[in-house]
């Protein structure tokens, strides 16, 4: 049983992303979908971390620090995006940005 | 042990997850994402990354939920969205079919594959060492292998801050865009009328725009 766990923590990493890539596609709401993002990302954390407990190395979380940073700043610009597209559209989701124009 | 603290987080992770899906307020969602990063902050304690586990709970559930929180209350897109409706017919259906082939497909190699679906040789340079604390091996890769990759996250991190505020800034000239003519053939109302009036509105008050300029 013990030996089985990484495998188990590979699997519970897959349920994850896959149910943030579902919400991804199927959700509207902008914030919504960044936290659909969010999930997806801490799903592959967990895999790395796995990973690297498997192979006994320490690259896998030096990886996930720096996957941290990375969706920290897009958080940020996502964020920003949101807040410069509800200033001209209050209320807009994600379907009435066909246009790419603001 | 071990076990029955993974089996605990697997369901606190699996419940918050489908609540950022499920739920129909986008604050139920928030508060659902908590859950779940903090139930993966556990997990990472399980796997012996105490680091990262401190570092997604006040990075993740400390600072990005609380920005996304922050993001909703200020412009009060909080508003419930209706989950019955479809806006494209069969999308759905589709999305979960693709997840769950997706899901199946990484599952089987999982499985299937058990401890060889995981390739490579074990580290000898940058092994997991049980006598240096976890904090003191990271500290030390991060300043001698990955030292040029850390320099560039700070880039990075520039780039976002600079971005987020030019993005976010609240423009002095703003026209609304004239709608074009192939929106408004298919039955959509004109946005540009309630937009006029609504960036009026956001403009009341000039004392705003006087101490956003002059910061720069």
């Amino acid at each position: 049983m013990t030996s089985n766990l990484p495998l188990a923590y590979l699997c519970l990493a897959a349920i994850l992303f896959v149910i943030g890539g579902v919400g991804l596609l199927i959700r509207r709401n902008p914030l919504v979908m960044i936290m659909c993002v969010e999930l997806m990302l801490n799903a592959v954390n967990l895999t790395f971390v796995t990973f690297g407990e498997m192979l006994n190395d320490i690259s896998g979380q030096v990886i996930v620090f720096f996957v941290m940073v990375v969706a920290a700043a897009e958080v940020v610009v996502g964020l920003a995006l949101v807040v410069a597209m509800s200033r001209r559209r209050p209320g807009a989701n994600a379907d009435d940005l066909r246009l790419l124009r603001g | 042990m071990e076990t029955a603290v993974f089996v605990v987080c697997a369901l606190v992770v699996l419940a918050g997850g489908l609540g950022v899906v499920v739920s129909r307020n986008p604050v139920h969602s928030a508060l659902s994402l908590v859950a779940t990063l903090f139930a993966i902050a556990v997990l990472f304690l399980n796997l012996g990354a105490q680091l990262l586990a401190v570092v997604q709970v006040i990075v993740y559930t400390g600072a990005i939920v609380v920005l996304i929180l922050f993001v909703m209350m200020l412009l009060g897109i909080d508003q419930e969205e209706d989950l019955d409706e479809e806006p494209i017919v069969g999308q759905r259906i589709v999305a979960m079919l693709v997840g769950l082939v997706f899901l199946g497909a990484v599952l089987a190699v999982i499985i299937i594959g058990k401890e060889s679906a995981v390739t490579g040789a074990e580290s000898v340079t940058q092994a997991i060492s049980p006598n240096v604390a976890n904090v003191v091996q990271i500290g030390r890769e991060l300043f001698t292998n990955y030292v040029f990759a850390l320099e560039i996250t700070a880039g990075l991190l520039t780039i976002a801050v600079v971005g987020a505020v030019v993005l976010a800034r609240r423009p002095t000239d703003l026209q609304p865009i004239p709608e074009p003519e192939s929106m408004t053939d298919q039955g959509d109302e004109p946005l540009t009328e309630p937009l006029r009036s609504s960036f009026r509105a956001s403009n009341a008050n000039p004392n705003d725009d006087a101490s956003g300029e002059g910061s720069h």
